[in-house]
């Protein structure tokens, strides 16, 4: 290369680069314009939500006030009144009970379908995946009434217990799915090795797939805790007693009277109802992310 | 006792036959290298010793019985693979423990066994390391203890140290023959590696497309190969075949190769060549050693030619020569100080008396 052709191509070599830079600054400025604006609308009801909680209830029923602070000062009183005044603590044991129920359930079941149709090749088996998730794709609206005669014929309407039977229907195709994925990620030959090893395939799943696979297993155990514990549909349908109802329905039915609205125990309990999902997400986010995300990069 | 011996071993998928009825005999003892290209079904037979695939039709013994239809774990088998397959949520002497716990060993037993073959493959100050935390060739290392420790009948290797760094691997090679030296335990072995077949196997078996070529020591199948495959196969670089027809003119053997090259075949080897039907079309075949400079004084067998050298690859203790002869590329290995140079005229010499001669319809070595 001559000087003169150094010479041309520094300025432009420079230019290119100056330009990569205003690139990435573009990008980052929009990006962080959007995340600001996400961020800003989904955390708006949250706050909402935990204002209200802080007021009286005189202060909630004030048209006047700036609705968005506590202008007399921060109270428990619902919160009290909650705890004392309503069922809501039934309504969290409910809750509680179905929904470690349902993701015991669903984590036996889909972790044994998702590793013999994924690992155990048999005839059929991904017809089978596929079709375990095309149940999934079919809306619980749908589902309601036909369950609702099953649910009746086996004598369950009006307790908690139908919805762990019926709960998993929801849970048990999406977490196979995941499972499947996850544990397509694991490379054949840890199974291979296993069983030359002289593990049977009970034993393959448990001391080397379930540990080897275990941010998928709380991806979909997330998964389940959640879509269990926000149900509506369901319970809404299948209960209808006080003791028998899970938060979501229970906080409905119970603090809407006719037509008053108890805005601030109705905030405090759904407050109080999205904390534990609030609470697992928050420790287990990473695991989340990977296990959602390990079969489309591992391949 | 652990002989392995396959008898008309066939694997069928779907219509695709990957191997296609082998015979094979490993002695006890015996370090076996299945070598080939890809698809040429040594993996194949590999996973069938091991009961990993099932085979379409044959019998496979091992200790003189037949394991057809006998789970893996029932073989007393051990099985080293290309990607290590160690368990990422396991130490090193998790993983090499495993199949015994699996076993249920006493816990002393156990623990002397990991701490000889960590000692034997001088891991004993990872045993406490996850494999994330270890190199490609700790990894390996690894693996192999997990094999040794179970102290099995027939040790399988598939295509160990593909995964290593070139150096590694030479490093890595001569590690699992000293192993096997101390173990002395029934090893099949499986690459596409031909060096890496050569300098680890007692007898070497080259397969191509589902069958086998030949078996041999490694000296059988370099100085002796049985077909062309084998011939090209073996030896880096590659032999060199030049098409050519044998001529008899007053009671001597004459190797044609142009209209103006001709060379005489040596006594030594005319022998053999005798009833070779004239105009048969044959190939010459000579390894790139067998192509070097002239020497001053000419020796019997060896016969001089002028050619014009297209690329030179100085490798230090010799400098490989590319020339073209009418058409067809050849290689040859001459001394650095033989002057060699891109372009340049370069006087070489063939060695008939390591000639091979080649039926070019059937490639067999004649």
């Amino acid at each position: 290369m001559t000087v003169d052709a150094i010479n041309v191509s520094t300025p432009r070599r420079g230019s290119l680069r100056s330009s990569l830079k205003r690139n990435r600054r573009w990008a980052l400025i929009t990006s962080y314009v959007f995340l600001v604006l996400f961020a800003i609308f989904f955390l708006t009801p949250p706050y909402y939500m935990i204002v209200t909680s802080l007021k009286s209830d005189a202060e909630v029923a004030r048209m006047a006030t700036n609705p968005w602070i506590v202008a007399d000062g921060i109270t428990l009183d619902q919160y009290k009144l909650l705890f004392t005044q309503t069922d809501f603590l039934i309504y969290f044991k409910n809750t509680a009970i179905v929904t470690v129920c349902v993701v015991a359930i669903t984590m036996v079941v889909s972790v044994l379908a998702a590793f013999s149709l994924g690992r155990m090749k048999f005839w059929g088996s991904s017809i089978l995946a596929t079709g375990i998730f095309l149940t999934y794709l079919v809306p619980d609206t749908l589902l309601f009434i036909p369950l609702f005669q099953i649910v009746r014929s086996l004598g369950l309407l009006n307790s908690y217990w139908s919805m762990v039977l019926v709960y998993p229907t929801l849970t048990v195709p999406f977490c196979t799915w995941i499972m499947i994925g996850y544990f397509a990620s694991i490379p054949k030959e840890l199974d291979e090795a296993a069983i030359i090893d002289g593990a049977s395939w009970l034993q393959t799943l448990t001391r080397i797939f379930i540990p080897v696979a275990l941010p998928g297993l709380i991806a979909a155990t997330i998964f389940a805790f959640t879509a269990s514990w926000a149900q509506f549909l369901y319970p809404l349908v299948f209960t209808t007693s006080t003791d028998q109802l899970v938060m979501p329905v229970g906080i409905i039915t119970t603090l809407i009277k006719g037509d008053v609205f108890n805005w601030g125990q109705i905030m405090t309990g759904a407050l109080l109802g999205a904390a534990p999902p609030l609470l697992i997400y928050a420790f287990l986010m990473d695991y989340y992310i990977a296990g959602l995300t390990a079969g489309a990069t591992k391949g | 006792m652990a002989e392995v011996s396959l008898r008309k071993v066939v694997k069928r998928y779907d219509d695709v036959e990957a191997v296609r009825g082998i015979d094979l005999d490993i002695a006890d003892h015996e370090f076996v290298v299945l070598v080939g290209p890809s698809g040429c079904g040594k993996s194949t037979t590999l996973r069938m010793i091991a009961g990993l695939e099932e085979i379409t039709d044959g019998d496979i013994a091992i200790g003189g019985d037949v394991v057809n239809d006998v789970p893996p774990k029932d073989r007393d088998i051990a099985m080293v693979f290309q990607n290590y397959a160690l368990y990422p949520h396991m130490t090193v002497a998790e993983n090499m423990s495993f199949a015994l716990r699996l076993q249920r060993y006493p816990k002393a037993e156990i623990k002397s066994r990991v701490e000889e073959a960590a000692r034997m493959l001088d891991i004993s100050d990872l045993i406490d390391r996850k494999p994330k935390q270890l190199s490609g060739g700790q990894r390996q290392r690894v693996a192999m203890g997990r094999a040794i420790v179970r102290h099995p009948k027939v040790f399988l290797f598939d295509e160990p140290l593909s995964n290593l760094d070139a150096k590694l691997r030479v490093q890595m090679r001569i590690e699992i023959k000293k192993v096997h030296q101390k173990v002395r335990t029934t090893t099949v072995y499986v690459t596409h590696d031909q060096v890496e077949a050569m300098t680890l196997a007692d007898r070497v078996v080259v397969m191509n497309r589902g069958r086998i070529e030949q078996i041999g020591t490694p000296n059988e199948l370099y100085h002796n190969p049985a077909t062309r495959f084998v011939a090209g196969f073996i030896g880096s670089p590659a032999m060199n075949f030049v098409p050519c027809r044998l001529e008899e003119a007053a009671g001597k053997l004459n190797l044609r190769l142009t209209d103006r090259l001709a060379f005489p075949v040596p006594a030594a080897r005319a022998a053999r060549y005798r009833n070779v039907p004239p105009n048969e079309k044959l190939l010459l075949g000579i390894r790139p050693e067998h192509l070097a400079e002239a020497n001053a004084h000419g020796e019997p067998g060896v016969e001089p030619f002028e050619t014009v050298l297209d690329v030179t690859e100085p490798m230090g203790m010799e400098t490989l020569v590319y020339f073209t002869l009418e058409g067809t590329q050849m290689c040859g290995r001459v001394s650095p100080a033989a002057g060699a140079r891109e372009g340049a005229p370069l006087r070489l010499a063939v060695d008939l008396n390591n000639m091979h001669l080649l039926n070019e319809g059937t490639g067999a070595v004649l």
